[in-house]
């Protein structure tokens, strides 16, 4: 039951409070702050994709008139087996360092191997240019079969995974679990499918590349600026990084202009830092387009086998999943999501996951919206379509047999609580879109996803002002319409307009400690330390007033922004004035870490039609259909609906990643690397399906990763309906469409 | 002794002022509106002309001010997002996607603002695919597009002064 069961302005659909900042351009993100005196930093990038390097010699660039700076790996820490926390999941300082730069070995293109700051931008990309590094190149391997070979070149000669004699393999995590007996649930099976899927590589595609300024006094205390979606994991990974103490260091998040996961950890932050306390002067850096596709974390691309059985009757009895990811040159875990999450949506007693990841010459892979998720999901729900075909049923009808509810447990164990999965198909199957004829030569596709969704966390501070406004500071990077969120909650529990509430971001040395705005986890456990610290202003001004009045706490009731005794009334307002002389300054904070998170589920009906002649696939209606929980803001949830569902489509239809022979991206820049523009999409029609979260005091759940995963496996379908072929490895972009056609 | 600066002077209408800067030969207008004028409401996501956040205007022209010169502006007239909203009344392009919910991250937000008036300027009654093609070179990776479409022609209707 949900403390909070009726609503005034939770739901409504206010004008967000940092809108005007960004319709006029005054919003300032991550390269939109210039400190005094503040010079510039270029990275040094390896051509190659695997060397050693011998030698960097960076005297002549030093040399040179206006560099005030150069630095290499050996200016970082050695990481030796420290974990850190506080991303999207704990990573290995050895993951991080040299994603921030190289120390010894070079493992994929473009990897930085030095840096330089000089007082232009022009300056320091010639000083760039000046430094000599000596590299003794190794063949590179991009491929994640290839790497698996006898004989292939092997990245870390010091790595094992668990599990494994201590040879030289590039196999990087192997997680295998099973419930029940598959086999003998395989044995009894009416119907057993089994085919391969697999989707390539890809960017999150944020559009403001990484940028920062880092200034560093002279007693050694840094201040840094960047565009990040948790900036005290900036703060810890910095200092893990450069060894220089977290107290030493405030960092202010900028407005951030995207970064669906790609921007939860460092990559020029500690370079800004030991350069501007190198040179004396504030170091900017802002990465280029290019680097930032060849040198930040991509998606892993990944290859699913999915075997299935069901009973004729369409009793889903058996699966069997085994996930190969691609982890990139350093270990970016991956691989435990499809093992654990890969089955989630089903009822199944008996099934066995795997999930392995490969090291490649290519950046480390990182965390992109439901991480790993949309991968193993696109050959889990296409395997179920197919089955259903195969089993002469509707492809939600087949899914609403088998869809978990409420009691039911997933391959982690714990059954669900409260969900709205059979909703959602409900919905879809009752949606016009749905009950719909498909049009001549289309077809359509259906499909489901899930998210685990995330707590973690999370911290917030109300301040009063003596005008009965208040600012609300949380720690939680505003990446797409948070502050309004917090300012609805707020408004909400405290009775007063929300024009009355000022979020704000607050810098690491003003709130308390929060994790990244990611894994969904921002309205519902930032929004859990509002809603706290609110009812801790709302009961101490209940206490005041009933000081006042000479009554009891208890009998003093608050409702539409007052406290209230018989026939005695106390404002918000009055409360705020006279808060001096009734017990002092009105300031109230809440940190927890939230363990009210509950999974979200989405349904997606997508229709598309192929041009046979060149191959085009044109997406000529979509509708997503997600459990939401409590929808605080719809405009945001909606939002977050149609973006996931098209980059999904993206990723589907067109985006991925190409490699040469010798490891070097092809498609480093938005011409190329194409991702979906206004021209290619219909309008993304919604359905909330509000199914409170019974965990949380407004029913709030995460909604913004689910959206990613439906489109992939869905398109998929609708292609296949539209041509009449079967096509299993995405992109289906126009040469495999056409390639496909043509062998029938 | 000093090194020749090799900066050249310029002199440009930009949001309706007057405005004199210096910049090199080489420097693209995008470059010097956000460092030299902190004109910062133009942003630079890709500078190769692929994504539209730098988008301006140059005399009325719908430009990526990341192709553009610096020292082409000589003499003429430039609009940035700064210039959009007059006298404190936002343009009903703003307006409307605020009220439809248009941006989350925000950054593709001021070159959206700038296509679109262009746009409606051309065009002042755009069916949902001219909307679409027009704004297909403004990459948005948060929104599917979806509320910006629909602000931007809900803002054309408002300035056709047709009801909501
Ligand atoms: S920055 Fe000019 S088009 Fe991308
Ligand atoms: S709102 Fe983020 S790119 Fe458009």
């Amino acid at each position: 039951m949900n403390a909070y069961q009726e609503f005034k302005v939770i739901g409504s659909r206010p004008v967000r409070p940092d809108g005007l900042d960004k319709v006029t351009g005054r919003a300032r993100y991550g390269a939109d702050l210039n400190m005094q005196g503040q010079i510039y930093g270029h990275v040094v990038r390896s051509p190659h994709a695997h060397a050693v390097i011998q030698s960097i010699d960076c005297s002549k660039a030093l040399a040179m008139e206006g560099v005030l700076a150069v630095m290499t790996g050996d200016d970082l820490v050695k990481p030796g087996n420290e974990m850190l926390g506080g991303g999207e999941g704990a990573m290995a300082l050895k993951d991080v360092v040299p994603m921030v730069m190289s120390q010894g070995k070079v493992l994929f293109h473009s990897q930085a191997v030095a840096a330089v700051a000089a007082t232009s931008p022009e300056l320091a990309a010639e000083a760039a240019r000046a430094v000599e590094v000596v590299y003794e190149v190794l063949p590179a391997v991009t491929d994640v079969h290839k790497a698996l070979a006898d004989d292939a070149p092997i990245l870390h000669d010091d790595r094992f995974p668990d599990g494994y004699p201590e040879e030289p393999t590039n196999l990087a995590t192997h997680i295998s679990l099973t419930v029940g007996d598959p086999d003998a649930a395989f044995e009894k099976a009416d119907v057993v499918i089994e085919h391969t899927y697999s989707v390539p590589m890809c960017h999150q595609g944020y559009i403001e590349p990484h940028a920062c300024v880092a200034r560093v006094d002279p007693a050694g205390r840094v201040e840094l600026w960047c565009c990040t979606q948790g900036h005290f994991t900036v703060r810890h990974y910095t200092s893990a990084v450069t060894g220089i103490d977290q107290g030493k260091i405030k960092v202010t998040a900028s407005e951030i202009g995207g970064g669906f996961g790609g921007k939860t950890t460092v990559y020029l932050e500690p370079l800004a830092v030991v350069l501007a306390q190198k040179a004396g002067r504030p170091v900017k850096m802002v990465m280029d387009r290019g680097d930032v596709f060849r040198a930040t974390g991509p998606a892993p691309g990944a290859e699913t086998r999915v075997k299935l059985g069901a009973m004729r009757d369409g009793t889903l009895v058996a699966a069997d999943v085994e996930c190969l990811m691609d982890s990139g040159a350093y270990n970016g875990n991956p691989a435990g999501i499809p093992a654990f999450m890969a089955t989630a949506c089903y009822k199944l007693t008996d099934a066995r996951s795997t999930g392995r990841s490969v090291y490649t010459n290519k950046p480390k892979i990182h965390a992109y919206r439901a991480p790993s998720i949309p991968q193993v999901t696109l050959g889990f729900e296409l395997a179920i379509t197919e089955l259903a075909a195969e089993l002469g049923m509707d492809p939600i009808d087949f899914r609403l047999m088998n869809a978990v509810e409420e009691g039911d447990a997933n391959m982690m164990g714990a059954p669900y609580k409260r969900i709205g999965l059979r909703e959602c198909l409900e919905v879809a199957r009752n949606h016009p879109h749905y009950q719909s004829a498909v049009a001549e030569g289309a077809g359509r596709g259906v499909a489901m996803g899930y998210w685990i969704n995330a707590g973690m966390q999370s911290s917030a501070t109300i301040n009063v002002s003596s005008d009965g406004h208040v600012a609300v500071l949380t720690g939680s990077p505003d990446i797409g319409g948070s502050r309004a969120s917090m300012a609805l909650m707020a408004s909400e529990v405290l009775g007063i307009p929300f024009e009355h509430i000022h979020p704000q971001v607050a810098a690491t040395d003003s709130v308390g400690h929060t994790d990244v705005t990611g894994g969904s986890r921002t309205t519902l456990a930032t929004g859990q330390a509002v809603i706290q610290a609110a009812e801790q202003c709302v009961a101490e001004m209940c206490r005041r007033a009933a000081s006042e009045w000479g009554v009891e706490a208890g009998v003093v009731t608050w409702s539409q922004g007052a406290a209230h005794h018989g026939e005695n009334t106390l404002t918000f307002e009055q409360l705020a004035r006279r808060a001096g002389g009734m017990g002092g300054p009105l300031t109230f904070s809440s940190s927890l870490t939230s363990t009210s998170t509950a999974p979200g589920f989405g349904v997606h009906i997508c229709d598309a039609e192929v041009d046979k002649e060149t191959g085009r696939t044109t997406i000529t209606r979509y509708t997503a259909i997600q459990d939401a929980g409590k929808a605080i803001h719809p405009d945001y949830v909606e939002g977050q609906m149609q973006g996931g569902a098209v980059q999904g489509i993206g990723w589907a239809l067109n985006e991925e990643y190409l490699y040469n022979a010798d490891g070097v991206l092809e498609n480093p820049g938005f011409l190329d690397y194409r991702i979906p523009v206004a021209s290619d999409l219909p309008y993304i029609d919604t359905v909330i399906v509000e199914i409170p979260n019974p965990l949380h005091p407004f029913g709030v759940k995460g909604v913004g990763e689910v959206p990613i995963v439906p489109p992939m496996p869905a398109i998929a379908e609708a292609v296949y309906q539209s041509t009449g072929v079967r096509f299993r490895d995405l992109p289906l972009n126009p040469p495999k469409i056409v390639a496909g056609l043509a062998s029938g | 002794m000093n090194k020749p600066l090799n900066k050249m002077a310029v002199q440009a209408t930009i949001n309706g002022e007057d405005t004199a800067f210096l910049c090199s030969p080489g420097q693209v207008l995008a470059e010097v509106l956000r460092d030299e004028l902190d004109l910062i409401g133009t942003k630079i996501g890709c500078n190769t002309g692929d994504c539209g956040a730098c988008s301006v205007l140059v005399n009325d022209r719908l430009v990526c001010s990341c192709l553009v010169l610096a020292a082409e502006v000589e003499g003429q007239t430039v609009e940035t997002i700064e210039g959009i909203a007059r006298g404190g009344k936002l343009h009903p392009v703003q307006q409307k996607l605020l009220e439809h919910g248009g941006l989350q991250c925000g950054i593709c937000t001021p070159g959206v603002v700038i296509a679109a008036k262009a746009l409606l300027e051309h065009n002042p009654d755009p069916t949902e695919e001219q909307a679409r093609y027009w704004l297909a070179g403004n990459l948005c990776r948060c929104t599917g597009y979806d509320k910006i479409i629909r602000a931007v022609l809900d803002a054309a209707k408002t300035m056709r002064g047709e009801a909501a």
